[in-house]
């Protein structure tokens, strides 16, 4: 089979988002999916710490420390952009007016339950930050995570094992092998990876697993 | 008939002037046990020179609530170090950075309330507009929510949050005047307009202080109203 790479998986779900989308992307993973929106495409990228209308990062010795990203890193604004204060940021994601974040994961259970922001280890340093805000407030979300862990066990899963982000809020899942929708009736496969079968799959995820596959 | 009266115009003048000679003086009467928000998401917004005089000024058992717990060796993580702090209330204390925080947590030498970001923004900003609590929907089915009130409100759950309120706000503007109108310089805004509402005293560190009138009405981000103190402080890093 052929796994999709960090980068094709980004390219995928750039593709699913549509012009004039307000988009948050999280930390990690997701930030790959900036580097592949359509170029054609306007869409405004939320940033938490309270920009809308987030730009690249800026030519090497353009950074400026007052504009950062929500991973601390320098970005640039484009023009239309906004500053404002982590209340209105904030309340721009829990009032339902981004329409899609796209965030990573450990774990999300078959009804789109999500784990991403504790491993709940005993010398672990709980840091939750804006991931449950997220969770909650998009009207979509997207969460893009590889299949199966390092040990080959799937992150898609019955129940969470790590402590929960959210509960049910996790509509679509890109993964390397798929890409699977999160519906009242269970986990709908849409698209799935070359040169893997549906019954691989769903051997793979130990979940049930519903086909609705489009080529 | 006339209304105004340039004589007392002038006195009115004279009776506010909210700006400090130093950021000692700002912070002289932070007390022992006092809490205290700090503004900043990274380095954006950060009042470090206000940070700075806090350690010199020597209060401890110091509640901090800020969005971060510190990185590196300097600014909030400088406080930490210097053991003044007993409990911090913010969203993200882990960092690669973090390390004074993250030892001081692991010694049990210091208290954590973890809060969601969004949270942590709605509960100081609830208590600078004076609501007693609200029902979110952030955290809910979380070890966040446990022991929380929780209510199903048309369909949907929500947790009860509680005002968070403070002693002091020290607070990083880009421009200030002597009434204390503030304006920001891009991300650096963060958390200072609901944390400069939420502290019966609140401190602003500013890279400039203006003639009165020259922030324009329209513009004015943090209204006069709710900032006690400005203090005229080039950051270093905003070249």
């Amino acid at each position: 089979m052929q796994r999709l790479t960090r980068e094709q998986m980004a390219a995928r779900v750039a593709r699913d988002i549509p012009e004039g989308a307000y988009v948050n992307l999280g930390i990690g993973l997701p930030t790959l999916v900036g580097n592949h929106l359509p170029k054609d495409r306007e869409i405004i990228l939320h940033s938490e710490n309270g920009l809308l209308g987030m730009g690249p990062a800026p030519a090497p010795g353009q950074e400026d420390e007052d504009l950062i990203n929500a991973g601390k890193q320098p970005v640039t604004l484009l023009t239309g952009g906004a500053y404002f204060h982590h209340a209105d940021s904030f309340g721009m994601m829990r009032g339902g007016h981004l329409d899609i974040c796209v965030l990573g994961a450990f774990q999300v259970s078959v009804r789109g339950d999500l784990a991403n922001w504790h491993t709940g280890l005993p010398d672990s340093i709980p840091a939750v930050g804006g991931a449950m805000d997220l969770a909650v407030g998009a009207k979509q979300v997207f969460v893009m995570m590889e299949h199966l862990t390092r040990e080959g066990a799937s992150k898609i899963v019955a129940e969470c094992a790590y402590p929960l982000t959210g509960v049910a809020c996790v509509d679509r899942i890109y993964t390397d092998l798929a890409v699977l929708d999160v519906s009242a009736e269970g986990l709908i496969v849409r698209e799935i990876c070359e040169g893997l079968s549906f019954d691989e799959l769903q051997k793979l995820s130990g979940v049930p697993l519903l086909s609705n596959i489009q080529k | 008939m006339r209304l105004s009266n340039s004589v007392n115009h002038q006195a009115f003048i004279d009776v506010i002037n909210k700006t400090c000679e130093s950021t000692e003086a700002a912070v002289a009467d932070v007390h022992h046990g006092a809490t205290v928000m700090i503004g900043g998401f990274g380095n954006a917004g950060m009042p470090s020179a206000l940070i700075d005089a806090l350690i010199a000024q020597g209060a401890g058992e110091l509640t901090i609530i800020c969005n971060n717990a510190g990185s590196g060796e300097t600014g909030l993580a400088a406080l930490l170090k210097a053991g003044r702090v007993r409990k911090i209330i913010c969203s993200f204390p882990r960092q690669s950075d973090s390390h004074i925080f993250d030892a001081l947590y692991r010694a049990g030498k210091i208290e954590l309330e973890l809060s969601p970001q969004g949270n942590l923004a709605e509960r100081i900003r609830a208590a600078g507009a004076g609501i007693g609590g609200f029902f979110t929907p952030t955290g809910y089915g979380t070890l966040l929510a446990q022991g929380k009130e929780t209510r199903c409100i048309e369909g949907r759950n929500y947790v009860l949050e509680s005002p968070l309120h403070a002693d002091f706000a020290l607070i990083k503007a880009y421009q200030g005047d002597r009434w204390g109108n503030l304006v920001y310089r891009k991300a650096g805004r963060n958390f200072g307009p609901v944390m400069a509402s939420a502290a019966a005293c609140t401190i602003a560190q500013v890279d400039e202080v203006l003639e009165l009138g020259a922030l324009d009405p329209e513009a004015i981000v943090t209204p006069g109203i709710f900032v006690q103190r400005v203090v005229r402080e080039k950051s270093t890093c905003n070249a």
